[in-house]
This record gives structure tokens, C-alpha cells and sequence, in this order.
């Protein structure tokens, strides 16, 4: 084999080296345990719906019962495996959400409720909040300044 | 029961499980070819989500998908995105800064009391593998 | 000592290795090793509330089952070495601050058993004293807390990572004694091949490894046949197979003897720790455990070891810096 003198040589090298994921398998895992979710969320969504609940709130019960269902699972240290089996089937959906604010909490607990729990809560689910919420703004400053309608009112 | 069983659309199941995997399959490839963290991928997904949500585009997947497309983060982003728009046409200005949580505040505060509530009754457990 | 060569140190008086004690976790104790370590922990948290708590629990155990072995008092003690993972060397620090000896603390990250070995026996050598420890200890869940992720949060590791073993060594320096002898210590020099992912720690260090190595080699004029095992810590499968292929292309064939404790530690086929294991603890649990064994059997009569380190935090990974690896290695021989 030839020489490895340079850092690129040495990356390219150990890129070979490396083995890859096994991308066909996880992403079959990621596809139906991330379907799966997505159907209980739809099954939650009709049955509230048929109890004459609007759309509008029945969405919000379909989030809040999907993270009830994660922090039930993450507490009782079953997320993790779901997790490890699924890699974004479970955590693209609320679920994934809810568990990354679930699980550094109760990792924290450790160094306490206030800087603890409290404050280590969004060591994951914090960047998803900000930029989330951040753009959430950027949306609605240019949405105010293409709508004369809503400019009217300011 | 049985009227609700009657009553359901299993056409609507299907869509929302196959746009649902799709959504997630997209993020597994990310993560397996790119290398990018969990937090990264929640990031682009929310993001995007917002933008398309903002651009009026995600309710056509909503209403195609139904939870397919509420339940994967971009449904979060989407919903963050519809909320402000909403409030902006009723408030003007303010509304960008209000209709966004305003919109997503079920899903935020759940995550947030039952997380603070699984810290109370559960610890941590080394992982088998 | 005299230095002989680059960077290599032979000692005047051989140093003995009197004694050594190992303790692992659970999984470490489901491996093909299991049998050899001294204790084996049914519980993570060692009857402890927190994870930092369970691992200076640890090396505080093995540091009194290495002096029990060795039937020497705490008080004849002149120095300890030790150094671990956590933030500030924590563990160690908190472990043995009932002990009232001298204390070194050392950070090599997971080097740290043999540097303290190399420099514990420089001193002694040097006539500071008749008796040394040296201790380490790493925790797989404390380890991910600092340096990952939290253990509840459901995400995939991928192929290149390595699992950081649950455990403590210890082992006690003598100067008189007879043997297993460290006879020539090599301090490595800090390698940086521009590797940034901190998921892919074995191809990081495996440069450094070389590097040291061959240093050794040339400094002490030996070929690896010399040696009956060169042994490194914590490259893991992928870091082994990149040793014994760049070092092939510098012209050393180190097939025949050649072994890391990362892959000796684990099933791969079984425990699915992915690229093998890692942590201080796992080059100084395998070495306390198997191999000071296979040494006073005189079933291994020379070997290298030579571990590794990652010298890099969480902090500059996330600014982006590449790895610096590091390794050392001490002759012994009996």
C-alpha cells in the first residue's frame, strides 16, 4: 500500500477503514416503527375527533398523549432501546422530542432540582425550541410585510 | 365503539404511516451518511418544517398525511409557523411574537411537566448494549 | 536511568510490578476476560446514588485489594499516581481522600495507567522510596453523562464507537523485588493526524501508537519479535487493523505479537460494544487482569504495553479541533 503522509491521506484512509451503518437495515427500522407512531397519532386524532372535539384540539391531545407515551417509556428505561433499534423512527416524531428533554433530565437529577433537572432539561431539546421559535418570528415579520391586510392593523 | 370503528378512514392510516416512515427515513439517511447529531437533525427538521409551514406548503402534506404529517418535528415547525400567521392577522405585529408557543403550548409544557415529573419517579439505568 | 536514544528511558533498577487489582462492571464480566478480574460489580452504581460516586468507589476498592494482596500497609506507601476521566481527575481525587499518602494527580485520558506506571517507576528508580501505586478507573455511564449523551436518550451509536469500560486497576510499584521488571519506559509525543470525529477514537490514536512504538523499537535497537506481546490500550478493532497496516508499510511486522486490551475486552460478535472497548480502565483492568497473570506464570516473558489517549474534551469538539492522540509505553519483562 502506498504511504500515508498527509492528514487527508490519513482521513481518506481511515474513511476506508471504517466500517458504514448498516444504512438499508436502520432505515427500514426507521420507516416502520416511524410509520407506526405516526398511526397511533392518527388513530388518537380520529377517536377525539369522532367525540366531537375540533381539529384545532385534538391536534394538541394527538402531541401531549405521543409525550405522555415517550416519557412513560423513557422512565421506565425502554426509550433507549426503541431508540437504538429504530434510530429516527423514533426520533423524528414528538416522541423523539419529548425524550430529549426527558432523558438529560432525569440524567441531571443527580446535580440537583434547580441546576439540575432544571436547567440541564434542554441540553438537547433546547436548539429545537430556539430555532424553532426563532423562525416562527422570521415568518411572521415577512408574512407581515407581504400582507397589507395585517400591516393595516398594525 | 363500533360507530367509531365504522367511522374510521384506513386509507388515511396508510398515507399517515407510509409519509410518516418516509419523513423518518429521510432523517436516517441524514444521520448515517452525513454524521450529524440527534440535535442537529431536530433542528432541520423543525426549521423546516416553520419555512414550509410559512410558505403555505406543508398543508397540502397535512392534509394528504394527516398525522403523518403533524406527528414528525416538521408538523411541530408547520404548526409554530400556522400559529403566527394566525395571530398575526388578528394582532399585527405582536402576533409574531406571540403565535407560535401560543400554537405548540400543549406540546411544549407536556414535554416539560412530564419530563420534570419522570425525573421525580424514575433514574436513570445502564444501557445492556 | 539514562536516556538512550530519542526519547526512551532504561531504567538503572528495574522496578517491580508487586502486585496488581482489577474490578469491572457487568459487562465487562459478561466477556471473554470475565475470569480474570478480581472483582466483577453486579450494579452500576455500586451501592452508590450517583454514577462519579459508584467510580471513585472503585478505585478506592482496588487500591485496598491491591495493597491486601500485596500484604503491604498503607503507611509503607511513599506516592500514588492516578487519573481518570471525569472533569478535574474526580474520581481519583474523591476515591483516595481517606488515604492520607502523597498524591499525584495525572491526566493522559485513557493513557493514564501506564503514564502513571512510567512515571512512578522513573521516581523510584530515582530513590524516591521503596513503594509506589498506580491507579485509574473509568465508568461507562459517567463517561457518557460527560461526553455524550444522557443514557435515556434514544439514539444509535454508530459502528465506529467504541464502548468505555466499567472498572478500576491498581498496582503497586516496589523497588526491590523480583520481577515483573519495567525496564524501559517510553513517554509518547502528542500525534494529531487531523481526525475529528469523536466517535472514531481508535483511528484518532492509532498514529500516536505507531509513532510510539516504532520510536521504542528504534530507541532500544529490538525487534518486535523481541517481545512476546506488544499489547496497546484502547484502539478498539478499527484502531488495531490501521497499527498492523501502517506499520507493515514502515517495514515492522507486528502481526505475530501484536494485540489491543479495547479488542480483548469484549465479544464483538456477542456484546455488540461495535468498534470494541476503551476508557482508562481498559487498558488497566486487561493488564492487571490477564496479562500480570500470564507474566507470573512466565507464560508472556517480555511484553510492550503501550496505551493510549485521546487528549481532547467535549468542548473542543464542539469547537471543531481535531483529536490530539498520545501514547507511552513501559517495558516488562521478568
Amino acid at each position: 500500500m502506498k504511504n500515508i503522509e498527509t492528514n487527508k491521506e490519513y482521513q481518506e484512509y481511515v474513511d476506508k477503514m471504517s466500517p458504514n451503518s448498516p444504512i438499508f437495515k436502520n432505515c427500514f427500522n426507521a420507516f416502520w416503527v416511524g410509520g407506526l407512531i405516526c398511526v397511533i397519532g392518527q388513530l388518537i386524532f380520529d377517536y377525539f375527533v369522532f367525540r366531537g372535539f375540533s381539529e384545532e384540539l385534538t391536534g394538541t391531545i394527538v402531541s401531549i398523549s405521543l409525550i405522555f407515551l415517550s416519557a412513560f417509556l423513557t422512565s421506565i428505561n425502554v426509550f433507549n432501546k426503541i431508540g437504538k433499534f429504530a434510530g429516527a423512527g423514533s426520533l423524528i416524531p414528538i416522541t423523539g422530542f419529548a425524550n430529549s428533554i426527558i432523558s438529560p433530565a432525569m440524567e441531571y437529577k443527580s446535580e440537583g432540582y434547580v441546576m439540575g433537572v432544571g436547567a440541564k432539561m434542554f441540553t438537547v431539546a433546547g436548539p429545537v425550541l430556539v430555532y424553532g421559535i426563532c423562525s416562527s418570528v422570521v415568518v411572521g415579520l415577512l408574512y407581515l410585510l407581504f400582507n397589507a391586510q395585517a400591516v393595516m392593523l398594525v | 365503539m363500533e360507530n367509531f370503528l365504522g367511522s374510521l378512514d384506513y386509507w388515511m392510516f396508510l398515507k399517515a404511516f407510509i409519509i410518516g416512515g418516509l419523513l423518518c427515513v429521510i432523517a436516517q439517511i441524514l444521520i448515517d451518511k452525513t454524521k450529524l447529531t440527534p440535535a442537529r437533525i431536530l433542528v432541520i427538521y423543525v426549521t423546516t418544517g416553520t419555512i414550509l409551514g410559512g410558505l403555505g406548503l406543508y398543508k397540502y402534506l397535512v392534509d394528504f398525511a394527516g398525522c403523518g404529517a403533524t406527528v414528525p418535528l416538521t408538523g411541530f415547525g408547520n404548526n409554530l409557523a400556522k400559529g403566527v400567521i394566525e395571530e398575526v392577522g388578528k394582532n399585527g405585529f405582536l402576533g409574531a411574537f406571540i403565535g407560535g408557543i401560543k400554537a405548540s403550548a400543549g406540546g411544549i409544557t407536556a414535554a416539560i411537566f412530564f419530563g420534570y415529573i419522570a425525573s421525580l419517579v424514575s433514574k436513570p439505568k445502564m444501557k445492556k448494549q | 536511568m539514562k536516556k538512550i536514544g530519542n526519547q526512551t528511558f532504561k531504567l538503572d533498577n528495574p522496578i517491580t510490578i508487586l502486585e496488581t487489582a482489577s474490578i469491572v462492571g457487568k459487562k465487562e464480566a459478561e466477556g471473554p476476560m470475565a475470569k480474570y478480574f478480581d472483582v466483577c460489580l453486579e450494579d452500576e452504581f455500586f451501592g452508590e446514588k450517583t454514577w462519579e460516586k459508584a467510580e471513585s468507589k472503585m478505585i478506592k476498592t482496588s487500591i485496598e485489594t491491591v495493597l491486601k494482596k500485596s500484604k503491604i500497609s498503607l503507611s509503607s506507601i511513599d506516592f500514588l499516581f492516578a487519573g481518570d476521566l471525569l472533569n478535574q481527575c474526580i474520581s481519583s481525587s474523591f476515591g483516595i481522600r481517606d488515604f492520607e499518602i502523597p498524591f499525584l494527580g495525572i491526566f493522559g485520558a485513557c493513557s493514564t495507567f501506564v503514564e502513571g506506571l512510567l512515571l512512578g517507576s522513573l521516581l523510584l528508580d530515582g530513590g524516591a522510596g521503596n513503594y509506589g501505586i498506580v491507579g485509574t478507573s473509568s465508568h461507562f455511564c459517567s463517561a457518557e453523562k460527560q461526553f455524550r449523551f444522557p443514557l435515556e436518550l434514544g439514539n444509535q451509536r454508530p459502528p465506529t464507537s467504541q464502548w468505555t469500560v466499567t472498572g478500576s486497576a491498581a498496582a503497586v510499584l516496589s523497588k526491590n523485588g523480583v520481577g515483573p521488571y519495567i525496564t524501559h519506559v517510553t513517554p509518547g509525543k502528542i500525534v494529531d493526524k487531523g481526525i475529528k470525529d469523536a466517535n472514531n477514537m481508535g483511528s484518532a490514536m492509532a498514529p500516536a501508537a505507531i509513532a510510539t512504538i516504532l520510536a521504542h523499537l528504534k530507541d532500544t535497537g529490538r525487534n518486535p519479535t523481541y517481545y512476546d506481546a506488544i499489547i496497546t490500550g484502547d484502539l478498539g478493532h478499527i484502531g488495531k487493523s490501521i497499527v498492523l497496516e501502517l506499520s507493515k508499510a514502515e517495514g515492522y511486522q507486528l502481526n505475530s505479537v501484536y494485540d489491543d486490551c479495547g479488542v480483548l475486552m469484549f465479544d464483538q460478535n456477542k456484546q455488540d460494544t461495535h468498534a470494541g472497548g476503551s476508557g482508562c480502565a481498559c487498558c488497566g483492568t486487561v493488564f492487571s487482569g490477564y496479562f500480570f497473570k500470564q507474566l507470573k506464570e512466565k507464560k508472556i516473558k517480555r511484553m510492550l504495553l503501550v496505551a493510549t489517549g485521546a487528549l481532547m474534551n467535549s468542548t473542543s469538539s464542539q469547537q471543531g479541533e481535531s483529536i490530539p492522540g498520545i501514547a507511552h509505553a513501559v517495558s516488562i519483562e521478568i
